[in-house]
């Protein structure tokens, strides 16, 4: 077991856990869905890693043999994508909505104005 | 929006093109890269990027608002009724291989539809969404 | 990848959300150039023209209604830090049972891969396996995916409405109508 052979996956997890800590420590909701979108991208990363196989090649068919990578982590990342921009704009559209009931997208201020209502 | 000549003049050279990328990325997904969510989204990008060089009023004239919301139902729609369509010819939701007369043929039919419904969706909904976070603004 | 790690480095770090964002853009379009590297291309054409592209400007967008600054942490991150690095060294110990990075026998290549592999071609004659997957083999899935989509447009809808509209009619949103005015101080 060398860890070259686990490189990526090692840049995987440290992705995760940065997106992971700007969740939890951040206080402006647009910076945690930024973080969101950084945890995302590496569960990505992750999935295409799994899916790549040595020396092959894009799963596009070609004339004669060839070796793939495998096409099933690849279309279920694209779909996720796609799927993950759309929530991201349901964060934001919340996002935008706070700040207009509440004037400030710091979560302490938000949770400050709860606390005097 | 913007009134910068630089901008608007690159811009109105570069949306055909966009556009035209997008109608090649949507059906000739089978064979190269690329397939419906792509091409939606490139689609919508060409009409952002009319958007954001004319200004979002003029691109809301160009494509009213109140037609973007039935055609996301519509993609959905599309591909739900391709379906329905393949479970009323006697098949399981979904299997394309009835739509022609031979299994591959039918395939090719099936994936090129529900692709287009999936286009249709997905451009229409960043559209809707780019215009409801554009409209804010003013 | 390495290149990755900076970008992310620097976005927790900083405090103007317009630089913020702006990583973010630059770290998507290296998302996909890693994914090309890795054989996705598809899933790389997705990312640099779905994550780089419309999300960067959705984030522009709400920034101009939310403001630019951040304002600084008022408690020392010592718990979330604590928690993320115990996390991070569960995880690190999980790779120690993973296959080697692209090794053929691994797992993930032994189930259902080879038959999507062998046999589309001959099924689906549809050169790209990528399509030939999502659309055939996997059509639910895409369908849940699509619909998700459409929701989500819903959904922003339903948050944001659309200014076009409120022109023709005020009273669809009285809510929205009625809030603007006290909203613009700040």
């Amino acid at each position: 077991m060398d860890w070259i052979g686990q490189y990526n996956y090692y840049v995987v997890f440290f992705l995760m856990m940065t997106g992971f800590y700007v969740v939890v420590a951040q206080g402006n909701l647009v910076k945690k869905i930024v973080g969101l979108n950084i945890f995302q991208s590496s569960v990505f990363l992750l999935y295409i890693s799994m899916g790549k196989v040595q020396d092959g090649t894009a799963p596009i068919l070609l004339d004669g043999e060839a070796v793939y990578s495998n096409p099933l982590p690849h279309v279920l990342i694209l779909t996720a994508i796609v799927v993950g921009v759309a929530t991201t704009a349901l964060g934001l559209a919340l996002v935008v909505r706070i700040k207009e009931a509440y004037g400030t997208v710091e979560e302490d201020e938000i949770r400050e104005r709860d606390d005097d209502a | 929006m913007n009134d910068d000549i630089v901008l608007t003049v690159i811009g109105k050279l570069l949306i055909p093109f966009i556009l035209l990328f997008a109608l090649y990325v949507q059906f000739h997904g089978d064979f190269g890269p690329g397939g419906g969510f792509q091409a939606g989204v490139l689609f919508a990008a060409g009409i952002i990027l009319y958007a954001l060089t004319n200004g979002t009023a003029a691109a809301m004239r160009l494509i009213p608002p109140g037609l973007l919301a039935p055609l996301a139902a519509l993609g959905v729609l599309l591909y739900g009724g391709v379906g329905v369509a393949t479970m009323l010819l006697g098949r399981h939701f979904l299997n394309y291989s009835v739509l022609a007369q031979d299994a591959v043929h039918g395939q090719h039919y099936g994936i090129l539809l529900i692709e287009l419904g999936v286009g249709i969706t997905v451009a229409a909904v960043m559209l809707l969404i780019f215009f409801a976070f554009t409209s804010r603004e003013d | 990848m390495t290149f990755l790690v900076a970008t992310a480095i620097a976005i927790v770090r900083m405090r103007c959300l317009f630089a913020v964002v702006m990583l973010s853009g630059i770290y998507s379009l290296t998302t996909a150039g890693v994914f090309i590297i890795l054989d996705a291309v598809d899933v790389a054409f997705t990312e640099a023209a779905v994550a780089a592209g419309v999300s960067t400007m959705l984030m522009l967008g709400s920034l101009t209604l939310t403001g630019h600054r951040q304002a600084p942490a008022r408690i020392a991150p010592i718990l979330p830090l604590t928690v993320v690095i115990l996390t991070g060294v569960v995880l690190l110990w999980g790779t120690s049972d993973m296959p080697r990075f692209g090794d053929p026998e691994a797992p993930v290549h032994r189930h259902v891969a080879p038959r999507y592999i062998q046999d589309s071609p001959g099924e689906i004659g549809v050169p790209n396996m990528v399509t030939s997957v999502l659309a055939s083999y996997r059509g639910f899935d895409t369908l849940g995916e699509t619909v998700v989509v459409f929701t989500a447009g819903i959904g922003v809808l339903a948050l944001l409405g659309i200014g076009g509209r409120r022109g023709r009619s005020a009273k669809d949103d009285p809510d929205d109508v009625a809030k603007r005015p006290t909203d613009d101080h700040e």
